[in-house]
């Protein structure tokens, strides 16, 4: 096959393209030029975006014997991910970029481009397994990315590979020591990295402006402080709150209201949800009959839970097995089917709009 | 592998590689006063005489330098430099926006850094820069320190008349730096006659070494040096003598020279094979720069290996892509470093849109030449174009 491989500079899309061009396949490695003003070296450990990152790419291709190209998506980028993450933080809600990344940029914009160009696949350094169709989750948990691909359709899919799944993460490291990439001992890439310096609140600051408002206390009513953008917050969120209430119990961010800009804090009690409604699903494959079981992932690092998917009024509606916290609307609701032996399978993902307590329970 | 991009760099001649290799293996500075020391510089001094017979330079005139950036550089603020110490007024440089970036960001450098004040010629839809746009931006001259413009462009092969252009320079007093690179062994080049104050040449585009070049520099130009040291260049350029690559590099430049008038000729019929092969089965391609027969007083208008072509709707870089795979090496023009295809800074300088510049790609023939590179491009070329054209100019 001719395979297009995205090579960030990072460990992970090395070894995915020298595996590709181990199976055979003819492949073209493409770093993908995302951020308009590029730093021209690493600034912290968040390897993708600058020059230097661009040249590591470029070693790897080279050594590897084949093509390499740069290619400039940064408009796109800065229109599908970066507006879109700062308008939906603008809304009141905690979006995922990396997904939003996957959905338009590596697996439609991308794949799009290296089709019409006469490749058959892409390949990315992604943690997760794909065979026959099927998306499941990396052998090594701890690096499992299928949460953020959980957004991709069954054409998508059909047209992706993903050499890394069936390996952990530091076999992935001995692959490429032993093939002497420089890249083998690159530090991991963290967090967005379209904010380099880490500090997401600073980002939306200068984006958006400050916009102070009140943050209120449920129990009361009572406005208990204001803050200077409710883009500084998430659901869920227990630090940095910078209120303090008379009782001293910890609190939690509870709501969001964009229009009156209102943060709506609670104690622990008042924090759990064990419903969530959704926008309009995406599947992996065929969409499966409502209503159906299975487990649920609320965001990028959580653990999965029980739930039963039934429709709703948008989208879907699932009920939890067990209450939750922190489930912030923006994020996705990716379902897996439980397997234990190939790993669990992504079934297909919503995008959370309402997350509440209910008054019926689960029935399995 | 058909290699069409000459203007890139171009294989080196084997009389070069014959030179060089013997040339490499002799101790000796050129410096240095003992014998192994006097058969280097004479080595070095031979080879600035037969550069300078073959460019109608002096000896004198030949400063050897890293190869065409640091020449650009030399002259562009070694000249500014010294003009304006001579006279805090002359503050200005004049230069045409379709520059190579080593003169352009030379300019931007010292205009953010050192003072200077840009003014920016206008320039034809060819790319060629007239002697009536040079002296609407000279004015009475007395704020100028420095005019450059560039022989014959690199991307669309353009070639500007630099002996009207200096006599227009002159006139009001100020020196007119010219880069040559792309012009030496393709279009006549004679110092002394082109009027030139200082002219860039180099090594790797006519069959020399890589990081060998000269700055001609007229006997009576000021120039403040950019590197100090030993003094070896005038005590304008120190640095020790790499006697190997000037050696190639004299060698280069005799070849190319003597051979020019055969060999453009011989380049101007398959270029025009090329482009017309292409017109054939892409009705609708645009001829970038000069129209292939264009002529100006010194000469050919365009370089006779230059064929620059926009293709609608395609993007350059998707196009190199698709040709790279089929064997066939050809550019977008020029890539900054990041490796981020860019619209052409010289395209857009011609008033061209950035669709246009973006759709471009540059076929540069050269020495090695022949038939064969033109029947290759012709066979893929048609399907070549439709297949990015599929692929879209990479927006919605």
């Amino acid at each position: 096959m001719r395979v297009l491989a995205a090579m960030s500079g990072g460990v992970d899309s090395a070894v995915a393209a020298a595996l590709a061009v181990d199976a055979g396949h003819d492949v073209t490695g493409v770093h993908l030029a995302l951020s308009p003003d590029r730093q021209t070296l690493r600034s912290g450990a968040r390897g993708c975006c600058s020059v230097e990152d661009a040249h590591d790419a470029r070693r790897v291709a080279d050594e590897l014997g084949i093509p390499f190209y740069v290619w400039d998506l940064a408009d796109r980028f800065r229109e599908d991910v970066v507006d879109d993450f700062v308008a939906e933080y603008e809304a009141g809600r905690t979006p995922n970029p990396c997904l939003r990344c996957n959905e338009k940029i590596k697996f439609s914009a991308v794949l799009d481009r290296a089709q019409a160009l006469g490749f058959d696949a892409v390949a990315t350094g992604h943690h997760a397994r794909l065979d026959g169709g099927e998306l499941r989750r990396s052998v090594d948990a701890a690096k499992d990315q299928s949460y953020v691909l959980g957004v991709l359709r069954a054409d998508q899919l059909a047209a992706a590979m993903f050499p890394l799944g069936s390996m952990t993460k530091d076999r992935v490291r001995e692959i490429a020591a032993e093939r002497g990439f420089a890249v083998a001992a690159k530090p991991d890439s963290h967090d967005i990295c379209f904010i380099p310096d880490g500090d997401t609140r600073g980002f939306l600051t200068r984006r958006l402006g400050s916009r102070p408002g009140p943050v209120v206390d449920a129990a009361t009513g009572q406005q208990v402080g204001e803050h200077d953008g409710t883009y500084g917050f998430t659901v869920g969120q227990r630090k940095g709150l910078g209120v303090a209430v008379g009782d001293q119990r910890p609190r939690y961010v509870l709501g969001i209201e964009p229009v009156s800009r209102t943060v709506t804090i609670g104690t622990r009690d008042l924090a759990g949800i064990d419903e969530v409604l959704t926008g309009a699903p995406t599947w992996t494959a065929e969409p499966p009959a409502l209503p159906f079981s299975a487990q649920v992932q609320l965001r990028a690092h959580s653990a999965p839970v029980g739930c039963e998917v039934r429709e709703g009024p948008d989208g879907l509606r699932i009920l939890l097995a067990e209450e939750q916290r922190g489930v912030a609307p923006g994020q996705s609701a990716v379902l897996y089917e439980p397997d234990a032996e190939r790993g669990d399978r992504v079934v297909g993902q919503a995008v959370v709009r309402t997350a509440r307590e209910r008054g019926e329970t689960v029935r399995h | 592998m058909t290699y069409l991009d000459h203007a890139a760099t171009t294989p080196v001649l084997p009389e070069v590689l014959a030179a060089m290799t013997e040339q490499l293996g002799r101790v000796g500075n050129a410096s240095s006063l003992h014998a192994s020391g006097r058969a280097a510089r004479r080595a070095a001094e031979q080879s600035r005489e037969r550069l300078a017979e073959a460019l109608g330079a002096r000896p004198s005139e030949v400063l050897f330098t890293g190869g065409g950036t640091e020449s650009d550089n030399l002259a562009v603020k070694g000249l500014f430099w010294a003009r304006r110490q001579a006279d805090s007024r002359r503050r200005r440089i004049v230069v045409s926006p379709a520059e190579h970036h080593a003169v352009l960001d030379s300019v931007e450098w010292l205009a953010k850094h050192d003072g200077a004040d840009v003014t920016w010629l206008r320039v034809e839809p060819t790319g060629r820069v007239t002697p009536a746009a040079l002296a609407d931006a000279l004015g009475d001259g007395t704020d100028v320190a420095v005019a450059s413009v560039m022989w014959a462009n690199n991307e669309i092969g353009t070639v500007s008349d630099i002996a009207a252009l200096a006599a227009v320079a002159h006139e009001v007093g100020v020196p007119l730096h010219t880069d040559a690179v792309q012009a030496v062994g393709q279009v006549p080049v004679d110092f002394a006659a082109s009027g030139a104050d200082a002219l860039t040449m180099t090594g790797h585009k006519l069959g020399g070494p890589m990081g060998a070049g000269a700055l001609l520099l007229r006997r009576d130009a000021e120039c403040t040096p950019l590197l100090h040291g030993g003094g070896q260049e005038r005590d304008v350029r120190s640095g020790t003598l790499d006697v190997a690559a000037i050696v190639g590099l004299a060698v280069a430049t005799v070849a190319a020279v003597g051979a020019r008038e055969e060999r453009a000729a011989r380049l101007a019929d398959l270029r025009g094979r090329l482009v017309a092969g292409v017109v054939e089965q892409v009705p609708d391609v645009q001829l970038n720069g000069a129209p292939l027969d264009d002529r100006i007083a010194s000469g050919a208008g365009r370089l006779p290996g230059n064929a620059h072509l926009s293709f609608p709707g395609a993007e350059g870089d998707a196009l190199l892509m698709l040709l790279d795979a089929r064997g066939i090496e050809c550019s977008t023009g020029s890539a900054c470093s990041a490796g981020v295809a860019r619209p052409s800074h010289v395209l857009l300088a011609t008033g061209a849109d950035t669709e246009r510049a973006r759709s471009s790609l540059r076929f540069s023939l050269g020495h090695t030449s022949t038939d064969d590179d033109v029947d290759a491009v012709l066979d893929v070329i048609g399907p070549v174009v439709a297949r990015a054209r599929r692929a879209g100019l990479g927006s919605r």
